[in-house]
């Protein structure tokens, strides 16, 4: 493999120096990877992962309880916060120290716990901003967005029933129609990689399952990593779990199989 | 429902006002001027109040939509005030004296010179920052390239370093504290506490640095007729016209949506890919340079620029300007600026005290005097009572007969 480039190459080689995971397929098989993280708070462990990898094109699910350092976790990855030690490979780049915008226009985007839009911006606006390729501040001045773009927005509304709301400002919307438009939001921004925090948290059942089937129709072409406590909504999901508990891991595998471990009954799921 | 298209009557809506401007500064005031119904000294004033519209605009712009409370416009005001200063002082009064490089010494600079021991009045030297301004159109530039610098210099390492809200707010004030009190010095060689004036011509013609030489040029206008000062009135309603459209095409743009979006939620704007300073930092320098024109037009009217006009107090006024006429409007801006100040007008003109104040007060209290606390009522009637300001009243008391739909918020249009 000598013919790699020079630039692939140092990025490569980096990635094993600095990673224990031998190979440099690690690249290829995870499209973000943790590396002995931890995020310490005024004395406090917060986070304390040792290795997490999260495959290309994978669904993700992190279940745990409260405390457990879940959005900690995200926080690290989109570049809220930083780990105090620790790194975080996207793409086998290292993105510990990029900043938050950086890490955004690399193709990691985000959904926070309580549905974060733009309040004074409509429905529709709030979508305009997050269409991908439009963040060069001066285009804003004159860039107009395409009618591709335009459809793509109604038929991502059009599905998440708010094609009514189009001129509807969002502090106007239900908290339900807000985690809907955060996700069409996240959604059309088309990331590689979506962090999806709580995103069923105060919605009805059957809104909830349209959040889980709209989430699994993602999965194909994209990876998502999904924080959520709704064990109903977690089933619907069908994926591998990952369990954090006081900041590590404490278990992996299907739901089915956490369901049988003892440990991970006596501190979250409940007998 | 909306359909995504613009309606013919969307547009005449956000037009109106912009239509309604034009017609009352361009066509009404001066009709009425040059049929004498108002006196020149009546469309000064207003071109005075309409050189605080441009800041208050450029305020609204960044407060209004982008959320920075910025403390410190009248500063920016002031640096294109003192550009223009400086401009006419060097065209003014004829005293003073010719000094070793064949400078004039301006009027008011020569009056409170700051000599070293030793000197004599014959050792005054123009000083090199005062030399630029000799011409007009380096003053204009410089008028309004100052301000944006100092916009660049404060909001780069604000915005960068996150500094927000109230944090924002006293860090300008702050400054514009400073500046005043850099300004007031005699030794800084800008006229001190008496500031710039003995303005006599704006002198459009190229010539020599030595004294009087404009007064005779074809090019040379007498800043005290009533023609210029009544062109000066032309040209802030233009210059207010265009800003004023100008402010309206951004605001509709994207750029001006993601105003909007920092307003709301900045830190959700970083993980959309956008870097809220550098939106910040564009609405503040366009503000400052806004500002900076707004206090080039306003020197040659008034005739005289003080540091007092960049006081702390100066730019609160403007705060109260865009609150009392609806914040996020930019129509706001103007209105709130204009009632304002025609209450401070109609209110100081009366010479007697106001009934039953003569019980509080000793001889009784007049309006003049009384004007902060008319002022604090004012601002305090806004905000409790009635948020969206002035502009929306119309609006308000015609949706009391007619239900219409509340579109025409901030962004509502595409």
């Amino acid at each position: 493999m000598a013919m790699v480039e020079g630039r692939a190459n140092t990025r490569i080689s980096e990635y094993l120096l600095d990673s224990p995971i031998e190979s440099r397929f690690s690249e290829e098989k995870y499209i973000l990877f943790l590396q002995g993280i931890t995020a310490v708070f005024d004395g406090f462990k917060a986070l304390d992962i040792e290795a997490l990898g999260i495959e290309h094109n994978e669904l993700r699910v992190i279940i745990g309880p409260n405390g457990a350092g879940k959005t900690t976790m995200c926080d690290i990855i989109s570049g809220k916060t930083r780990p105090t030690t620790g790194s975080v490979y996207f793409e086998g780049q290292n993105i510990t120290e990029t900043a938050e915008t950086e890490i955004a226009l690399l193709g990691i985007g985000r959904k926070f716990q309580t549905p974060t839009v733009f309040d004074s911006l409509t429905t529709y606006q709030n979508m305009e901003l997050a269409l991908p390729g439009h963040q060069n501040w001066f285009a804003n001045l004159y860039s107009k967005i395409s009618p591709e773009e335009n459809n793509q927005i109604l038929s991502i509304l059009e599905r998440v029933g708010l094609k009514n709301e189009l001129h509807t400002e969002a502090k106007y919307l239900s908290h339900g129609q807000r985690q809907w438009l955060a996700i069409s939001t996240l959604v059309l921004s088309n990331p590689k990689l979506l962090l999806v925090d709580e995103p069923a948290a105060g919605l009805t059942d059957a809104e909830t399952a349209l959040t889980a089937e709209l989430l699994l129709e993602l999965k194909g072409e994209h990876t998502l990593i999904i924080i959520e406590h709704d064990m109903d909504f977690v089933r619907q999901l069908d994926s591998p779990v990952t369990m954090l508990h006081e900041g590590k891991i404490m278990a992996e595998g299907t739901l089915a199989d956490l369901q049988q471990n003892e440990e991970v009954i006596e501190a979250y799921l409940g007998r | 429902m909306h359909s995504l298209a613009n309606t013919a009557d969307d547009q005449l809506r956000r037009n109106l006002p912009l239509i309604l401007w034009v017609l009352l500064g361009l066509v009404v005031i001066p009709v009425l001027y040059i049929a004498g119904v108002i006196s020149i000294g009546t469309v000064n004033k207003l071109g005075r109040y309409l050189s605080f519209a441009l800041v208050a605009i450029g305020l609204d712009l960044i407060w209004g939509y982008a959320g920075i409370l910025g403390l410190c416009q009248a500063l920016f005001f002031c640096l294109g005030g003192y550009a223009m200063g400086m401009y006419l002082a060097h065209h003014g009064g004829p005293e003073g004296i010719i000094d070793k490089t064949g400078w004039k010494l301006p009027a008011c600079l020569f009056v409170v010179y700051p000599y070293k021991v030793g000197e004599v009045p014959g050792d005054a030297m123009v000083p090199w920052f005062w030399k630029p301004f000799w011409s007009l159109p380096n003053t204009i530039f410089l008028g309004l390239l100052i301000p944006g610098i100092f916009a660049f210099i404060i909001g780069y390492f604000g915005f960068r370093s996150r500094v927000r809200g109230v944090y924002f707010a006293i860090l300008t004030q702050a400054i514009t504290v400073a500046a005043q009190n850099f300004f007031t010095m005699n030794n800084m060689k800008f006229g001190g506490t008496n500031g710039l004036t003995r303005f006599a011509h704006i002198c459009i013609a190229r010539h020599p640095h030595g004294a009087d030489v404009c007064q005779q040029s074809a090019l040379s206008f007498d800043l005290s007729t009533d023609t210029v000062q009544f062109t000066l009135y032309l040209l802030t309603t233009m210059a207010i016209f265009v800003t004023y459209l100008l402010y309206c095409y951004i605001t509709q743009t994207r750029l001006g949506r993601i105003l909007v979006a920092v307003r709301d939620a900045e830190n959700t704007l970083r993980f959309s890919g956008y870097k809220p300073y550098v939106y910040k930092l564009f609405a503040f320098i366009l503000a400052a340079v806004t500002a900076g024109l707004g206090g080039l037009l306003y020197v040659p009217q008034m005739k005289i620029i003080t540091p007092y006009n960049m006081g702390a107090e100066r730019s609160i006024l403007i705060v109260i300007f865009v609150a009392v006429g609806g914040r996020g409007t930019l129509s706001g801006a103007l209105v709130g600026t204009l009632a304002v100040n025609l209450l401070y007008d109609f209110l100081t003109s009366f010479n007697q005290p106001i009934p039953l104040t003569n019980m509080l007060f000793p001889g009784g209290l007049t309006f003049a005097k009384a004007w902060p606390i008319v002022l604090g009522l004012l601002f305090l009637a806004v905000v409790l009572g009635y948020p969206n300001g002035l502009v929306k009243l119309p609006q308000h008391l015609l949706g009391k007969f007619k239900k219409a739909p509340d579109s025409d918020q901030i962004g509502a249009h595409q």
